[in-house]
C-alpha cells in the first residue's frame, strides 16, 4: 500500500494487510508521522508524540504477525484485535511516564506517574499509542477553542472548529493522522465533534468504560469512547477499552457484547434495518437547527425507512429542561473535580508570593481558562449554602424526568432514537466565544442522552453547505453493539452515495499547500 | 430565583479560590445572570412527586478486600511539586488552625 | 451563681485495617519515610479514584451494632468540599445524612452513678494528611506535607448533648475506646493520634435553660486532658459569665503544661462545605443477611463481660472492670478458664491483674493460656510456692514453657512436709541469732526476716505461710 492507502485505511482492512503480509506497523507509523510532521502546524490535533514508544511497539506488533504467519491461520486468528492498529488519546488520558495537561495551563509540565485503565488495556491489546491530542481545557467546551495550547482546525474547513471538547481526537481522525481515537463525552464531547468532522464517534452507556485514570470533569456524567472513520472500527475500539475495573467503583459488571467484533457488513447489514423501531423526537429539532442539518437528518430517516424501518415521532417532554439541568449538574461536580488543583502536589503554581490562601488563589486565578472558571463558579454556587435545595437538588430531580422520558421509549418497544447530532455544522472561530450561551446550546441534542447514561453515536449522515452533518443514534442501556449494527446497516445502505465519496476539503491545504 | 450580586459574585469566587481581577469578576457577574436565567426556569418544573437521581446506570457498590497494594516510589511523588525538601512537599506556613478530621 | 454544663463530644478514630479507606496503601506505621505510603488516589493524582475497603465499612458496622445504633438500609458518601493543603482532593469523602450507624448509645460508670450517653451517629470518612511546621533559617516559615496518613479509614462519633460533666466525658472515652478495642475495631491509642477527641462545652443557668455559647476544646491528647480540660473550660465559662462577660463562638486548644484552655480560632463565617453525594461511589445497600454475619461474630461486649463476672464468677466490680478493661487480659482469663475449667476463677484473676497485666503493660506478651492455667493450678493446689510460681510467670513472659515437665525435671515442687520445714526452719534460727535477739526486744519483723530466709535456703519451694507457723512456734518456745 501507499503512504496515502496506508492513511486512509480502516483499521479493519489494516489488519488484513497484516495478516497477509501486504502492510506493516512500521511503514503505517511512518506515513502516520511524515503527515503529522507535514500538517500538524495547520491542523493543531497534537499535543504531544509518542515517537519512541510507538516506534517499539510497531515492531513488536509486525514481530508478532510475521511470528502468527509462520505458525498458521489458527495462530494469526488468535491474535488480539487491536494488534498493530494506531490509536490516538485526549490528553486527559494518563499516560505513565507522559505529559498530560487537560488542555490547561494548571497542569503544564505535569508527567503522569500511572497509566489509565484504558491505555494499560490498549497496550495489552497490542494498539500502537501515536500520542495525546488538543482538548477544550478540562473538557469544557465545544469547539476545542478553549484549550490553553493551541487551536485546533476543522479538515474540513481550515477557518471552522473542530468541534469539541475532543477536538483533536476528531480532527486527526478526520485528517488521516490517525485510523481511531479515544475521546470523551460529558455532554456530547465524543457525538458532536464527530458530527462536525464527519466520523463516528460513540458515548456508550454509563459504566461501560473505565473511568480511572482520565482527569475528571463530571464524574456522573463522563464516558470514555471511540472516534472511527467506520461503524465495525469503532466496535472494534470500543471492545477493547469496555469492561469491569476494580478501579472505578462505578464501572459495570455487564458482560462485553462479543457481537461488537462481529458486526454484519454489506448487504446483511443493510438487510438488518429492516423491521427496526425509531422514535424521532420532535423536541431534538430544536430552534435555531440549519435547514441544511435538518434536511440531512430527514433524508437519513427517509433512508432506513425505505429499507423497512419504521420510524415514529416521540416526546420527550423534558428535553427542554436538559441544558440548564446539564449546566447545574456538570459544573457542581466539576467545582470539586477541580478543586485538587491547587498548585501544591503538581501543576502551575501560584504559591510563593504572599501567604497561603494567596497562593490559592494565584494559582486558580490564572492557572484556569475562562470556561473553566465561569463553570467552577457555577457549580461553587449551585453548592453554596441556601442555594443546593434549589439549584442542585432540583436539577436531580428534573434529571429523573429525563431519564423518565427516555424509559418511556423503551417501553414503548423502540430499538433506538433517531435524532440530529448538532443542531449545526462547524461554525467558524470565534463565533460562539463572546456568547456562552450559544456555545452551550449546540450541546442540547447530545446532553440528555448523558443525563440518563445512555449510550449515543453519531454518524456521518450527509454534507450541508459541504460540511458533514451527523445521525444520532441514542439506545437504551448496554445496547452499543445493537447501534453500532445500526450503523453499520446505514453505512451499507449509503455506501454509495455520493457524499461518502468526498474528502475534508482542506486536507491538501494542511500541508501548507495553497487553499 | 434572584440575580447574583457583586458581592456574592465575589464570595463564590473566594469560596473557589479563584483570584479575579475586577475586570473579570464584572464579566463573570453578566455572564453568570445570563445562565441564571436559564436556570430559573427549572422551578417551573413540577417536580413534587420526584426522586432525585445524583446518579444513573446505578450498580452495586464493589468493595474492596483489605489487602495491601503497591504505594508509589516517593520520587515520583514528588516529582511534578513545585516545591519538595526531603521526600516532603513544602507549602507556605499554615496561617490558621483550620484542618478538619 | 451555679451553671449546668453541657457537654457533646466528636472522636474520630483510626479503624485497624491493612490498607486505607479508598486505596489499597498500606497503613503508614512508626519511623515510615514521609511520602511512602501514596499513591494517586490518596495523592489526589488527576483522574485518580476511590475504591471503598470492605473490612473498614464491616467494622464500622459491628460498632454500630455494638452501641446498639441503626444501620441504614442504604448509605452513601458525601463529597465535603474546602481547601487546606493536607486533603489533596480539595475534599474529603465522608457522610453526610445517610451515616453507617445512627441512634445508638453507651453506659458508663462513674464516681457517683451510671450514665448513660447518647450516640447520635457513626460514619466513615478518609484522614487528611500531616503537616509539619518549619521555620528555615531565613526566619521564612513553611509547612511540609506527608500524605502517609491521607485517606487513612477514619471513624467518626458524635454524642448527643447528654454529658454534664469531665468525668462522664472521660469515661465515655475510655468506654468508648474499650469497646472499639475489645471488637477489633481500632487500636485507638491516644498518644500515637489514632483517638482524637472533641468536646463541645457550653454551660446554663439550669436544665431546662436554653444552651449557651458552644466552645470546641480541642488538643486533649489523653483521658485525663479530656476530664481536665473540660472541668477548666467550664470554670472558665462561669467566670466569664459571673463576672458580667459574654463568651465567644470559638475553638480552644488544650494546654497541658499550664492547665488552661487557649484560643485556637474564633469561628469565622461557619463553614460552606458545599456536601454533595460522591459521584465516584455507588450506593451502598446494607445487606441484612450481611449485617447479620458481622453482629455473629462480635465477642461479648465489655458491660456483658463485667455483670457476668460479678454474677457468675462472684469477682468483685472492681476485679471485674480490670480484667475486662484491657481485652488481651480477659482473652488470656477466658482462655485459662476454658482449658482448665475446675480453676478458681477468683484466684486465675488475681494472676492475670497481678502478674499479667503487670508484665503486659511494658512490652506485648504472648501467654499460652493452658499452660498459664497449669501454672495457676499448681500453686493453688500447693504444689508449687507463690514465688515459684511468679518465677515461673517470668519465664513463661520470656518463651514457652512446658510448666509439668519443669516442676518434675527441676524438681521445684513445694516443701510442705512437717518434719522437712520444721528441719529447715530450726537450721535457719540457728544460723541468725540476731534475729531472736530482735524478737526478743519486741520487734515482730524478724519473723519475716526468718521467713525469707528459710525460703531462700529452699530456693523458693518452701510453704511460707507454714513456715511462718513453724518459726513463731520456736521462737515462742525460745522466748
Ligand atoms: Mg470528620
Ligand atoms: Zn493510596
Amino acid at each position: 500500500m501507499t503512504a496515502a492507502e496506508l492513511r486512509r485505511a480502516s483499521a479493519q482492512q489494516l489488519r488484513d494487510a497484516y495478516k497477509a503480509g501486504s502492510a506493516t506497523a512500521v511503514e503505517l507509523l511512518a506515513a502516520l508521522y511524515a503527515a503529522i510532521d507535514r500538517e500538524d502546524a495547520q491542523l493543531g490535533a497534537w499535543l504531544y508524540l509518542r515517537r519512541e514508544e510507538a516506534q517499539a511497539e510497531a515492531l513488536a506488533a509486525d514481530t508478532r504477525y510475521a511470528a502468527a504467519r509462520a505458525e498458521g491461520p489458527a495462530a494469526l486468528a488468535a491474535l488480539p484485535p487491536l494488534l498493530g492498529i494506531p490509536v490516538a488519546l485526549k490528553d486527559l488520558v494518563n499516560l505513565i511516564n507522559t505529559p498530560t495537561t487537560a488542555g490547561s495551563r494548571i497542569l503544564e509540565g505535569y508527567v503522569s506517574p500511572y497509566d489509565a485503565t484504558i491505555a494499560t488495556r490498549l497496550k495489552a491489546a497490542g494498539a500502537i499509542l501515536l500520542g495525546k491530542t488538543n482538548m477544550d481545557e478540562f473538557a469544557m467546551g465545544s469547539s476545542t477553542e478553549f484549550s490553553a495550547y493551541k487551536k485546533t482546525v476543522n479538515p474540513w474547513a481550515r477557518d471552522r472548529v473542530p468541534g469539541g471538547s475532543s477536538g483533536g481526537s476528531a480532527a486527526a481522525v478526520a485528517a488521516f493522522h490517525a485510523p481511531l481515537s479515544i475521546g470523551t463525552d460529558t455532554g456530547g464531547s465524543i457525538r458532536q465533534p464527530a458530527s462536525l468532522t464527519g466520523l463516528v464517534g460513540m458515548k456508550p452507556t454509563y459504566g461501560r468504560v473505565s473511568r480511572y485514570g482520565i482527569v475528571a470533569f463530571a464524574s456522573s456524567l463522563d464516558q470514555v469512547g471511540p472516534f472511527a472513520r467506520t461503524a465495525h472500527d469503532a466496535a472494534l475500539l470500543l471492545h477493547a477499552i469496555s469492561g469491569r475495573d476494580a478501579h472505578d467503583a462505578t464501572s459495570s459488571t455487564e458482560p462485553l457484547d462479543a457481537q461488537l467484533l462481529n458486526l454484519p457488513a454489506g448487504d446483511a447489514a443493510a438487510a438488518g434495518i429492516k423491521g427496526r423501531r425509531f422514535a424521532l423526537p420532535k423536541e431534538y429539532f430544536v430552534a435555531g437547527m440549519e435547514p441544511g442539518v435538518e434536511q440531512a437528518v430527514r433524508e437519513a430517516v427517509r433512508a432506513l425507512e425505505a429499507a423497512g424501518a419504521l420510524v415514529e415521532e416521540v416526546s420527550l417532554p423534558a428535553t427542554e429542561h436538559a441544558l440548564a439541568t446539564y449546566y447545574i449538574v456538570a459544573p457542581a461536580e466539576a467545582s470539586a473535580n477541580l478543586a485538587r488543583f491547587d498548585g501544591i502536589r503538581y501543576g502551575a503554581s501560584g504559591h510563593g508570593e504572599g501567604n497561603l490562601l494567596d497562593g490559592y488563589l494565584a494559582t486558580r486565578g490564572r492557572g484556569f481558562g475562562p470556561e473553566v472558571r465561569r463553570r467552577i463558579m457555577l457549580g461553587t454556587y449551585a453548592l453554596s449554602a441556601g442555594y443546593y435545595d434549589a439549584y442542585y437538588v432540583k436539577a436531580q430531580k428534573v434529571r429523573t424526568l429525563i431519564a423518565q422520558d427516555f424509559e418511556r421509549v423503551w417501553a414503548a418497544g423502540f430499538d433506538a432514537i433517531v435524532a440530529p447530532t448538532s443542531p449545526q455544522v462547524a461554525w467558524r472561530f470565534g463565533a460562539k466565544m463572546a456568547d456562552p450561551i450559544s456555545m452551550y446550546l449546540s450541546d442540547a441534542c447530545t446532553l440528555p442522552a448523558n443525563m440518563a447514561g445512555l449510550p449515543g453515536v453519531s454518524i456521518p449522515c450527509g454534507l450541508s453547505e459541504g460540511l458533514p452533518v451527523g445521525l444520532q443514534l441514542i439506545g437504551r442501556p448496554w445496547s452499543e453493539a445493537s447501534l453500532l449494527t445500526i450503523a453499520a446497516g446505514y453505512e451499507a445502505l449509503t455506501a454509495t452515495a455520493a457524499w461518502r465519496s468526498v474528502e475534508p476539503h482542506d486536507l491538501a491545504a494542511l500541508s501548507g499547500g495553497a487553499t | 430565583m434572584s440575580k447574583l450580586t457583586r458581592a456574592e459574585v465575589e464570595k463564590v469566587a473566594a469560596l473557589a479560590r479563584l483570584g479575579l481581577t475586577e475586570a473579570e469578576l464584572s464579566k463573570l457577574e453578566g455572564e453568570l445572570n445570563l445562565i441564571l436565567e436559564q436556570w430559573a426556569r427549572l422551578a417551573q418544573v413540577d417536580t413534587s412527586h420526584v426522586a432525585a437521581t445524583a446518579q444513573t446506570i446505578v450498580q452495586p457498590m464493589p468493595l474492596r478486600d483489605d489487602t495491601p497494594g503497591p504505594s508509589l516510589p516517593v520520587d515520583e511523588v514528588t516529582r511534578n511539586a513545585p516545591a519538595h525538601v526531603g521526600g516532603l512537599i513544602r507549602v507556605q506556613a499554615i496561617l490558621s488552625e483550620e484542618a478538619d478530621g | 451563681m451555679s451553671w449546668k454544663a453541657v457537654i457533646g463530644i466528636e472522636i474520630h478514630v483510626q479503624l485497624r485495617t491493612q490498607t486505607k479507606m479508598f486505596c489499597a496503601c498500606a497503613i503508614p506505621a512508626e519511623g515510615d519515610e514521609p511520602n511512602t505510603k501514596t499513591c494517586p488516589t490518596c495523592l489526589g493524582l488527576p483522574g485518580a479514584l476511590p475504591t471503598p475497603n470492605r473490612a473498614a465499612i464491616e467494622k464500622v458496622l459491628a460498632v454500630g451494632s455494638a452501641i446498639g445504633a441503626k444501620a441504614p438500609a442504604t448509605t452513601r458518601w458525601d463529597r465535603k468540599n474546602y481547601f487546606y493543603p493536607d486533603l489533596p482532593k480539595g475534599y474529603q469523602i465522608s457522610q453526610l445524612d445517610l451515616p453507617l450507624a445512627e441512634h445508638g448509645k453507651i453506659e458508663v460508670t462513674t464516681s457517683t452513678g451510671t450514665r448513660t450517653v447518647g450516640i447520635r451517629r457513626a460514619h466513615l470518612e478518609e484522614d487528611t494528611a500531616r503537616l509539619r511546621h518549619e521555620k528555615a533559617r531565613d526566619g521564612a516559615r513553611s509547612s511540609l506535607v506527608d500524605y502517609n496518613r491521607s485517606g487513612v479509614a477514619l471513624l467518626e462519633i458524635v454524642t448527643e448533648p447528654d454529658i454534664r460533666d469531665g468525668e462522664t466525658a472521660r469515661r465515655y472515652a475510655e468506654e468508648l475506646r474499650l469497646l472499639l478495642r475489645t471488637i477489633g475495631a481500632a487500636d485507638a491509642e491516644m498518644e500515637n493520634g489514632q483517638m482524637r477527641v472533641e468536646a463541645n462545652v457550653s454551660i446554663r443557668a439550669s436544665e431546662d435553660a436554653p444552651f449557651g455559647t458552644r466552645v470546641e476544646v480541642k488538643n486533649m491528647n489523653s483521658f485525663r486532658a479530656v476530664e481536665r480540660a473540660i472541668a477548666f473550660e467550664i470554670t472558665r465559662q462561669a467566670e466569664v459569665l459571673d463576672a458580667g462577660g459574654t463568651l465567644t463562638q470559638e475553638s480552644r486548644g488544650w494546654d497541658e503544661g499550664s492547665g488552661t484552655t487557649y484560643t485556637m480560632r474564633a469561628k469565622e463565617d461557619s463553614h460552606d462545605y458545599r456536601y454533595f453525594p460522591e459521584p465516584d461511589l455507588p450506593p451502598l445497600a446494607i445487606d441484612p443477611a450481611w449485617l447479620a454475619a458481622i453482629v455473629a461474630t462480635l465477642p461479648e461486649l465489655p458491660h456483658a463481660r463485667r455483670a457476668r463476672y460479678v454474677a457468675e464468677l462472684a469477682l468483685s466490680e472492681y476485679d471485674a472492670a480490670v480484667l475486662v478493661g484491657e481485652p488481651a487480659a480477659a482473652g488470656l482469663f477466658e482462655a485459662a478458664r476454658a482449658a482448665l475449667p475446675s480453676l478458681d476463677a477468683k484466684i486465675l484473676a488475681n494472676w492475670v491483674s497481678g502478674e499479667y497485666l503487670r508484665v503486659a503493660r511494658d512490652r506485648v506478651v504472648t501467654i499460652d493460656a493452658a499452660q498459664f492455667a497449669a501454672l495457676v493450678a499448681a500453686v493453688a493446689a500447693k504444689e508449687i510456692s507463690g514465688t515459684t510460681g511468679k518465677a515461673l510467670f517470668e519465664e513463661m513472659a520470656a518463651g514457652p514453657l512446658d510448666i509439668r515437665q519443669v516442676i518434675t525435671s527441676r524438681g521445684l515442687s513445694q516443701i510442705s512436709d512437717g518434719a522437712a520445714l520444721e528441719a529447715l526452719a530450726a537450721e535457719t534460727l540457728a544460723a541468725h541469732p540476731q534475729a531472736l535477739a530482735d524478737w526478743r526486744a519486741g520487734k515482730q519483723q524478724a519473723i519475716g526476716f526468718l521467713v525469707g530466709q528459710s525460703m531462700k535456703a529452699s530456693k523458693g519451694r518452701g510453704d511460707a505461710a507454714q513456715l511462718g507457723e513453724i518459726l513463731r512456734r520456736l521462737l515462742e518456745a525460745a522466748g
